[in-house]
């Protein structure tokens, strides 16, 4: 299998990544490089700092140790690069986070309006074009509260990708959802993979790995135990732990 | 399961009983809960009126035998006392019924001014006291703990007697830019517009109107090209400029009255009296320790994942507050705040207390005293205080369902 659709520029880079919660070592030595275009998936048991590392990358969560490099910007405390880092960098969250005080297309052209500067006419348009490339434009003019959980996890992946990303994070965009609106979900995930968009995602859909990584990570107690493409990984695991692991997931 | 119910005050068979079959051994009257309530209702409710009555009853033959007539003739006769603060033309030959007014006007003043003050120093604090500055989260919920616990009556006294009391004499005045204060209040000099005065008057009513439409322009432009305009200060840059030109320009045509001392009081100019600062000062610090914690309350009912999206969309902390944050905290702000502006309204009769010239004071003491209409003075001030808090809750409730509106 040959998905890769990556070219040599590094979108993500983590260099010796240590992070803490008071005296939780949280984050131990994390190293990863994503080139532009790699799809790569996340996953391990709860409580592993997959959540935690991909919030670094953004800048929601910080890091205490470590060097994190996005789209070429160093992430330091200038709040001029974390800005900058942002703007290249989408994120779905789990429980969708829309602002239920405005309405789906209020909530996509919000940030291209007030962060982008862009006139509303043009922010519009666009944000008809991606509604439609998750295929809800006919819900614009309603408020969340009154979508499926489904159709509100696609208005919050319409809403990143208005923002013209280059990367994209999705910390576990599935598991708050009702079975039968998952693959709803995952197929603009993956058609948005096939377009050449670089993506981190946290999940434990190892349909949704086997079709679409170019790598699969597996954490552990704040570490990287594992990394290897989908064939390899779930066919052959190296660790125990990934052997554990997978053979907990895979059971049902 | 139907059949496990006990026929409770609701037909078994599952509707209208049939006049063939009627329900057997019907309960007495008296063992039917239904009729048993209205009962007790209409018994409480005769128990009440008969006290009313009777109170109203008593308090007439007491009046009448007093030689006190009935009625609302009196609000016509002279008053014959002086009111220590004004805002309308008033004398000591004016009516009753002018008290009334005079009173009325006072509460309403001390009730705006505080609700405006109040309000503002409420939410600076709320969000104040959410800030990830240390020492300013802290100074704010310091004041908070501080002016919520201590009886309002003893912050009013603490700023009258404590605070202005103690201010020099008129002779010693403290003075700033032609400005004086004493113990006898805050003394500004008075504007008298002279010829021409009128051209600034009608340039800074132009001036709101141009930035009015200057907000209207830059909302199309940003709608159009992205580009955002301040609108804030290139309003209030028009709408002090321009009339500072005018005025300028048409040879400063307004007189200052200027405070004089004369013997031992200032004579000319405005004076506010200390009884409305320290009232003011009392209210509204003390309310806005109040606004101050459900403003919080309403922040912090907004979940953090609301704060963390708009961060990753690239929103500075400032718009994420403005355009995520407040507007959803609102909603659960509204009702407790309108409480609070009731409270103030209401707690503005603590006035008397200082003496302050409010309506309790004016017109439920003084005029009551000299009148002896109490059953009169009462319910007019009653309806006040009632038709003020109607007002408030009805504007409050209207603003209310509007923001609710956008939710769904
Ligand atoms: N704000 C926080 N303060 C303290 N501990 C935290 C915080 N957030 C997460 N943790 C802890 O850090 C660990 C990693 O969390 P997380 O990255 O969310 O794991 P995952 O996403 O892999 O389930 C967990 O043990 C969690 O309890
Ligand atoms: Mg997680």
């Amino acid at each position: 299998m040959s998905h890769s659709q990556a070219s040599d520029k590094l979108m993500v880079e983590l260099r010796d990544l240590n992070k803490w919660y008071g005296e939780f070592h949280v984050l131990k030595n994390i190293n990863l490089e994503v080139k532009q275009g790699e799809k790569i998936v996340i996953c391990g048991p709860s409580g592993s700092g997959k959540s935690t590392m991909i919030r670094c990358i953004n800048h929601l969560e910080e890091h205490q140790k470590g060097d994190i490099v996005v789209s070429g910007i160093p992430l330091n405390e200038d709040i001029k690069n974390i800005e900058a880092i942002r703007k290249e960098v989408g994120m779905v969250f789990q429980h969708f986070n829309l602002f239920p005080h405005l309405t789906v297309l209020e909530n996509c052209v919000l940030a291209p309006i007030w962060v982008k500067k862009m006139p509303r006419k043009e922010a519009e348009a666009q944000a008809m074009e991606l509604l439609e490339r998750v295929k809800i434009p006919d819900q614009a003019l309603k408020y969340p509260g009154q979508l499926s959980g489904g159709q509100q996890q696609r208005v919050a992946i319409a809403r990143s990708l208005c923002m013209n990303p280059d990367v994209m994070l999705f910390d576990e965009p599935t598991s708050a959802l009702d079975p039968e609106m998952i693959k709803e979900v995952l197929d603009v995930m993956i058609e948005l993979a096939t377009e050449g968009m670089t993506m981190l995602c946290v999940t434990h859909e190892m349909g949704f790995a086997k079709t679409v990584a170019d790598r699969v990570i597996f954490m552990d107690g704040g570490q990287i135990v594992e990394e290897n493409e989908p064939h390899e990984f779930f066919n052959n695991p190296q660790h125990e732990r990934t052997q554990l692991f997978l053979s907990q997931i895979l059971q049902h | 399961m139907s059949s496990d119910i006990s026929n409770s005050g609701h037909n078994p068979e599952g509707g209208p009983a049939k006049p063939k079959a009627p329900p057997q051994n019907k309960p007495k009257f008296w063992n039917d809960p239904k009729k048993r309530s209205l009962l007790f209702q209409v018994l409480l409710l005769s128990a009440l009126g008969f006290v009313f009555y009777s109170i109203i009853d008593n308090t007439l033959t007491n009046l009448e035998q007093r030689g006190i007539t009935t009625g609302f003739d009196f609000l016509t006769e002279e008053a014959g006392f002086g009111i220590a603060m004004s805002l309308i033309d008033y004398t000591e030959a004016s009516s009753y019924g002018m008290t009334f007014i005079v009173g009325l006007m006072n509460t309403i003043l001390i009730a705006l001014m505080g609700i405006f003050a109040a309000t503002i120093l409420g939410f600076l604090l709320g969000v104040a006291r959410l800030s990830d500055n240390w020492l300013i989260s802290k100074a704010s919920t310091i004041y908070i703990e501080t002016f919520r616990n201590i009886p309002l009556l003893l912050q009013i006294f603490f700023w009258y007697y404590a605070v202005l009391r103690t201010l020099p004499h008129p002779r010693q005045s403290m003075e700033f830019f032609g400005t004086f204060l004493n113990n006898r209040g805050f003394i500004v000099p008075a504007p008298v517009a002279e010829d021409g005065f009128g051209v600034v008057v009608f340039g800074f009513f132009a001036a709101l109107i141009g930035s009015w439409l200057i907000s209207r322009w830059s909302k199309k432009r940003q709608e159009l090209t992205g580009q955002q305009f301040p609108v804030f200060w290139a309003s209030l840059g028009l709408i002090v400029g321009i009339p500072l030109v005018l005025f300028m320009l048409s040879g400063m045509p307004l007189g200052l009255d200027h405070p004089e001392l004369k013997g031992f009081n200032f004579k000319g100019g405005i004076t506010v009296i200390p009884e409305l600062i320290a009232l003011w000062f009392a209210l509204s610090i003390y309310t806005a320790a109040f606004i101050a914690e459900t403003v919080r309350a309403g922040i912090l009912a907004v979940s953090h994942g609301q704060t963390e999206a708009a961060t990753a969309l690239g929103m500075s902390k400032a718009k994420t507050l403005r355009l995520i944050v407040i507007p959803q905290a609102l909603r659960v702000v509204i009702p407790p705040l309108t409480s609070q502006y009731l409270n103030l309204t209401k707690n503005s009769s603590l006035a008397t207390a200082i003496g302050y010239p409010d309506l309790v004071n004016v017109f439920a003491g003084t005029t009551l005293n000299q009148t002896g209409q109490a059953i009169e003075v009462i319910a007019m001030t009653m309806a006040v205080y009632l038709t003020l808090s109607l007002l408030t809750s009805t504007f409050m409730n209207w603003y209310n369902s509007r923001i609710q509106l956008t939710e769904r």
